[in-house]
């Protein structure tokens, strides 16, 4: 007997510690109990986060990687533990995260006989994964596992899923590890064309009200200094995405605020005005372009992405530039002129001051007492000086937190973009905190996406995580009875809430707790709940029918958001 | 304007791929007329031909989108003035048939081949375009056709540049 021999599950953990792998979001079951097994033997080196729901466990992962940059990993057994990840990989997918699933499965000779916890998951995954693939050999795991994080990091990232079935897991192999460096028919990194490049600066040179937009593909090829210099040099007002913030200082005297569907209304309004749209790291989402066929046609369109599949997809792109943000921004600082753009800038300020005037005037005219969900995003921004990891998860207090936070540090927001997932900021913001432990993390969450994964509130009492979580009460599925009340004449159908005690249920699980309901109290809940060491739970009671505003209705274009 | 299209994707010869292939079609919602799938002139390296209806818009995305996948070196597409296509049809009919003077007639005409003769049934052979075995399809109809099947089409494209080619500026258009 060869003594250098070892298991596929060990090879499983010895691949994931050649990858660096030190934190694993997990929940184990039958078919992936020989990866336990052999994971019980890194205690002391891989730090095992047990969740209570795959879907915790995937929105973890996805939270640590966003805060981390580096690559989440998850472990599920097959079956229903294989399915509950699905929602984390759409989302994953669309939002460009990069993870590794690896999920067990029924031993090979029982594939296809709808075997106990048999499901298909390379099947159902195929359209939601970056790439998949099933391992039924032991001495196939190393290689799959290095394709898996070469795959899920390069290029535009994504998740990739590997499904070892249990006899792989048990058989024995000879361990070796080479990481992958390149896959003959997988290109991305590409190279940027010095041509393109200077098409796209002259276009900028020439420019008159020149506008850039910038995206998540900002902090993903870790262009955020590239950025600054170039915004600088050229004077450019920048916006952003809603999974763009946090990339450029938002106190920046250059930034002008955040696109989209509850976006402010300068940078939609002006996205018809300028002549020249650089986009860079950003895919023309429909919720930030309204109807295409009413925008920005007056302006040439500079698209920069590492995907090609995202130039001239949505948006024609006058200079389409394949390349990394990184990289085009260091050439296009290089070619572009030194300039102010003063006047330019002062018209998206006073159409700032419009929107401002606005909103007050509407504010005004609801309940004085209740206290707004705008209010306390404002309070916790001040308090935390925008330099907080703030997850949110979807609906209105999401569009009031993308708002309202002033995102100043990068990678501090963690949010559903996308797909739009409810339940993922309580499992994101636990996978956030373990992604940067140093740093406050607080989870902005709605009274009903709370209600989707609330059983996580058990892996915080487990891993005695210090996650902040604000939950705003509005006793409502906001977001969709606003659309009720202005498109279906208020018919308000199915969206209120009735909910539990938050703050008894806080505390069953040794989770610190307080719910404000005087506008009076609120500052210092805040406080208390910032100063406090250790997780805690902050409901704050807030107006039952506050609308987001501006809003840009569906098939609205840029031009014609709604102040009220 | 829709537009009858030939999409030639090279790909990895790994499980799932046909899979894969066609999933960036359905979520368009686009049907797909006919699909092959074999070994090109690079071995190891697969070619699959699809056959569909759409605009030039959708079909431009849709090779966007394959060539996205991990497996996948790359996608073309083709109108049917570019490309020299072919398809084969196998016709199943009584022996008894023969018997008839017309059939042979009709075999002429169409310059199909006989593959085999059973004392039951014979077997008919035609290569061409659609409307081509479509035609003798119909001209076998009065004799009784036991069985018609007909293959996806198989394509190649005019233009005088290698697959090789491509690889070779794929890989120098990376870092």
């Amino acid at each position: 007997m060869n003594s250098t021999k070892i298991t596929g599950a060990q090879a499983v953990m010895k691949s994931l510690v050649a990858e660096h792998v030190d934190t694993i979001f997990g929940y184990p079951g039958g078919a992936i109990m020989p990866i336990y097994d052999a994971l019980y033997d890194y205690e002391n080196s891989v730090n095992h986060i047990l969740v209570r729901h795959e879907q915790g466990a995937i929105h973890a992962a996805q939270g640590y990687a966003r805060t981390s940059s580096k690559t989440g990993v998850v472990f599920a057994t097959s079956g229903p533990g294989a399915t509950n990840l699905i929602t984390g990989l759409a989302d994953a997918l669309i939002d460009s995260t990069p993870l590794v699933c690896i999920t067990g499965q029924v031993a090979s000779h029982l594939l296809g006989t709808d075997a106990f916890q048999e499901t298909d998951v390379v099947g159902i995954s195929m359209p939601i994964t970056k790439w998949n693939c099933q391992v039924t050999k032991a001495e196939n795991i190393p290689a799959a596992i290095a394709k898996a994080f070469y795959i899920a990091q390069s290029g535009r990232p994504g998740p990739v899923l590997i499904d070892i079935t249990k006899d792989a897991q048990f058989g024995e192999m000879d361990f070796e590890y080479e990481k992958c460096t390149n896959i003959r028919s997988y290109y991305p990194r590409p190279k940027l064309k010095k041509s393109v490049a200077e098409e796209a600066a002259k276009l900028i040179n020439e420019a008159k009200k020149p506008y850039l937009l910038i995206g998540q593909g900002i902090m993903l090829s870790n262009a955020e200094k590239e950025l600054l210099e170039f915004v600088e040099k050229s004077g450019i007002p920048v916006a952003s995405t809603l999974l763009g913030l946090g990339a450029f200082p938002n106190h920046h005297p250059q930034y002008v605020g955040y696109l989209g569907m509850h976006g402010d209304y300068a940078p939609n309004i002006k996205t018809n005005e300028c002549d020249v749209l650089l986009a860079i790291g950003m895919r023309f989402d429909d919720r930030v372009t309204g109807d295409i066929s009413r925008y920005a046609k007056q302006a040439k369109v500079v698209h920069v992405d590492i995907d090609a599949s995202e130039l001239n997809k949505i948006i024609k792109a006058d200079v389409a530039v394949h390349a990394d943000a990184k990289e085009a921004l260091k050439v296009l600082t290089e070619l572009v002129h030194k300039k102010q753009r003063t006047a330019w800038l002062q018209e998206f300020k006073d159409a700032k001051t419009t929107e401002v005037e606005t909103l007050q005037e509407s504010a005004k005219a609801l309940h004085s007492e209740e206290i707004k969900m705008d209010e306390v995003i404002k309070m916790l921004s001040e308090l935390t000086k925008g330099e907080a990891i703030v997850v949110t998860d979807v609906g209105q207090h999401q569009m009031m937190t993308a708002r309202y936070y002033q995102y100043n540090k990068t990678k501090s927001n963690v949010t559903s973009g996308g797909l739009g997932t409810m339940g993922f900021a309580l499992p994101a913001a636990i996978g956030a905190k373990f992604g940067a432990p140093e740093k406050p993390v607080i989870a902005i969450i709605g009274d009903g996406g709370f209600q989707m994964t609330l059983q996580e509130l058990g892996t915080i009492l487990q891993s005695e995580v210090a996650v902040k979580i604000i939950v705003l009460n509005n006793r409502f599925l906001g977001m969709v009875r606003q659309w009720q009340q202005m498109f279906f004449e208020k018919r308000y159908s199915f969206t209120n809430m009735v909910s539990p005690d938050f703050v008894a249920l806080a505390k069953a699980y040794s989770i610190e707790a307080t719910k404000v309901e005087a506008r009076t109290d609120l500052k210092e809940t805040l406080l208390e709940m910032l100063n406090h060491n250790g997780s805690y739970l902050l409901e704050v009671m807030v107006a039952k029918e506050e609308n987001v505003f501006p809003m840009m209705t569906t098939g609205a274009s840029v031009s014609e958001v709604r102040l009220k | 304007m829709k537009k009858t299209y030939t999409v030639s994707v090279f790909t990895e010869n790994s499980i799932g791929m046909m899979n894969r292939v066609t999933i960036i079609f359905t979520r368009r919602h686009l049907n797909i007329d006919s699909i092959t799938a074999s070994e090109s002139e690079v071995k190891g390296v697969f070619r699959y031909t699809i056959v569909l209806r759409t605009t030039r818009e959708q079909v431009d995305k849709v090779i966007g989108q394959l060539e996205k996948l991990i497996d996948v070196f790359k996608a073309f597409v083709h109108e049917d003035s570019e490309v020299v296509h072919q398809e084969i049809a196998l016709y199943k009919i009584k022996t008894a048939s023969l018997t008839n003077g017309d059939v042979e007639k009709v075999i002429r005409e169409h310059h199909a081949r006989i593959l085999t003769v059973d004392p039951l049934f014979m077997v008919i052979e035609k290569t061409g375009h659609v409307a081509e075995t479509q035609l003798l399809f119909e001209s076998l109809k009065p004799y009784g056709v036991l069985e018609f099947a007909r293959s996806g089409r198989v394509a190649v494209t005019k233009p005088m540049k290698e697959f090789s080619t491509y690889l070779k500026e794929l890989e120098e258009s990376n870092d």
